[in-house]
């Protein structure tokens, strides 16, 4: 059968070929389900392509948030061997700063109980910090040196994670937007309805749709609270690197964990092996608005030039929008709906659905009996948010 | 290349004087020379000069009168100006 047709039926039918959808798929397959992802547009077409590929420790908090990445982190050192590479995966570690004594105290406050917890860091005096990176600021208090913090290049994992799907006999179909569901007695989905005709259902639906997860839940009958929240990225010219770690600005952490109005920005500097350097961030929910914010653009451009001075000889090429499926909680939802037996959920990842795929795969396995994922799965469970309607 | 007229422009790429008729991109002034590539990436040293002639790409990268890493597509040739083979070389940022 063509690969862009769509199967009559599949034993899992996966909504999303981002890099959860994919990595959910390509994990299944591998276990011996046969499954069919199918996308409104193809691979990569939603945040994957528009984010960035840190894999990250650094930011989570202690507890659930914590114990999942370092368990995706390690899970993305196997896929790096097992798919033999080809998505820029550098274990290059992060170093997270503090602009003064202040933001400096509160941050190794948090790395000592991640510390508690396994994760592998540690504290960076500010007379030590040009030893890491030779380029930044002298003016930077101090930091943390997060050895476990890696990098990928989200649309060549996709791609690669694509391969290994069909490369087991699976089946990834673009062009097909899913539009409502044919439930059977029991609640289950029997059929999908989508814009290239039904396809049947055997097992399960896996609602990987990002951004659009809420939505998509809506349509078949369920509900999970996924909201769209915006983030720029800046793109330079193409340098030599001169920031041999990623480093960010300890004002992050708080910047995803915070519900202001407006828009909120903190420095994220990455170079890339092409040459460019990607600058983030700032978060604001404007729904799927595509327009650059100039002023966004501009306070991410003046606290990254902070960090690292040479930064502004550099040019910018260019500005790119993202948006990053946010839960109220800010943990991602990784469980069965309350309503719609079979439909599980496999989304709201925020800023870090690079780092937690692999382990989000794990997780929707272990939902359809297999094996243990080696982490806590009910605290994920799209039960945490009273639905509503009942 | 069709007789000199009153709206040309004058400019030049790496040093040596080039004729365009006024209106045209930077890019389009380059390839009318029989020039089809200023720059080279950075790992593999490929030869690029425009491809996908909307913005969209960043592949026609150039520098205009020492301003770097301009796209050739979308900047409109003036009268005098220098373009030379990009710089954004990943060389930088102060090289
Ligand atoms: C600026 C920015 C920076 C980021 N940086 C990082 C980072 O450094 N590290 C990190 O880990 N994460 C980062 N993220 C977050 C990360 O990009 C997301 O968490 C992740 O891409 C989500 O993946 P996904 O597969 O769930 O969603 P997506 O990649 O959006 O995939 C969802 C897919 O569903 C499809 N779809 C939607 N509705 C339907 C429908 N009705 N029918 C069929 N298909 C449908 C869409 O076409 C889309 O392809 C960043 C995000 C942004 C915006
Ligand atoms: S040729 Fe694509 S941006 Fe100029």
């Amino acid at each position: 059968m063509a690969d862009d047709e769509l199967p009559e039926r599949a034993e899992v039918v996966v909504i999303g070929a981002g890099i959860i959808g994919c990595a959910v798929a390509a994990l299944l397959q591998a276990e011996g389900l046969e499954v069919c992802v199918v996308d409104q547009v193809g691979p990569a077409a939603g945040s994957s392509s528009a984010g960035e590929g840190n894999l990250l420790v650094s930011d989570k908090l202690p507890g659930l948030d914590l114990e999942l990445a370092r368990a995706s982190l390690a899970l993305w050192r196997d896929l790096a061997d097992e798919l033999a590479g080809g998505f820029e995966y550098e274990p290059k570690g992060g170093l997270v700063v503090a602009p003064d004594e202040a933001a400096l105290s509160q941050l190794v406050a948090l790395a000592e109980a991640q510390r508690a917890e396994g994760a592998v860091l540690s504290v960076v005096a500010g007379s030590e910090l040009a030893a890491l990176e030779p380029n930044l600021s002298r003016e930077v208090a101090g930091g943390v040196f997060y050895e476990e913090d890696a990098q990928v290049q989200p649309m060549l994992a996709v791609d690669a994670l694509v391969r290994a799907l069909r490369g087991r006999g699976g089946r990834l179909v673009g062009g097909v937007t899913v539009r409502g569901a044919t439930r059977a007695h029991d609640g289950r989905i029997a059929r999908l309805s989508t814009s290239a005709g039904d396809i049947g259902v055997g097992r399960a639906v896996v609602n990987a749709a990002g951004a659009w997860a809420g939505e998509v839940a809506t349509l078949l009958g369920g509900y999970v609270p996924v909201t769209p929240r915006r983030g720029h990225v800046l793109v330079t010219e193409p340098v030599a690197p001169f920031t041999p770690h990623k480093v960010y600005e300890s004002g992050y952490v708080a910047a995803i964990h915070e519900d202001a109005r407006g828009y909120r920005t903190s420095a994220v500097v990455e170079a890339t092996p092409s040459g460019t350097m990607l600058l983030g961030s700032s978060r604001e929910f404007v729904g799927f608005s595509r327009t650059v914010n100039s002023a966004v653009r501009a306070s991410i451009a003046a606290r990254s030039i902070r960090l690292f001075p040479a930064l502004a000889s550099v040019r910018l090429l260019r500005t790119y929008v993202g948006f990053r499926p946010a839960t109220p909680d800010r943990l991602p939802v990784l469980g069965e709906d309350v309503q719609v037996p079979g439909l599980l959920h496999a989304t709201g990842h925020e800023g870090a659905g690079v780092g937690l795929a692999p382990a989000s795969a794990r997780a929707v396995l272990a939902l359809l009996g297999g094996r243990d994922p080696g982490f806590a799965l009910d605290p994920f469970s799209p039960a945490r948010f009273a639905p509503a309607r009942q | 290349m069709s007789k000199l007229a009153a709206t040309d422009l004058h400019f030049s790429f790496d040093g040596r004087p080039l004729i365009a008729p006024a209106g045209s991109t930077v890019a389009g002034a380059l390839v009318r020379n029989g020039v089809s590539s200023w720059r080279r990436t950075r790992v593999k040293g490929h030869a690029r000069g425009v491809f996908c002639g909307i913005g969209t790409c960043f592949d026609c990268l150039i520098d205009v009168n020492g301003e770097r890493a301009v796209r050739a597509c979308l900047r409109a040739l003036r009268e005098g100006d220098r373009l030379e083979t990009s710089s954004s070389t990943g060389a930088g940022p102060d090289a």
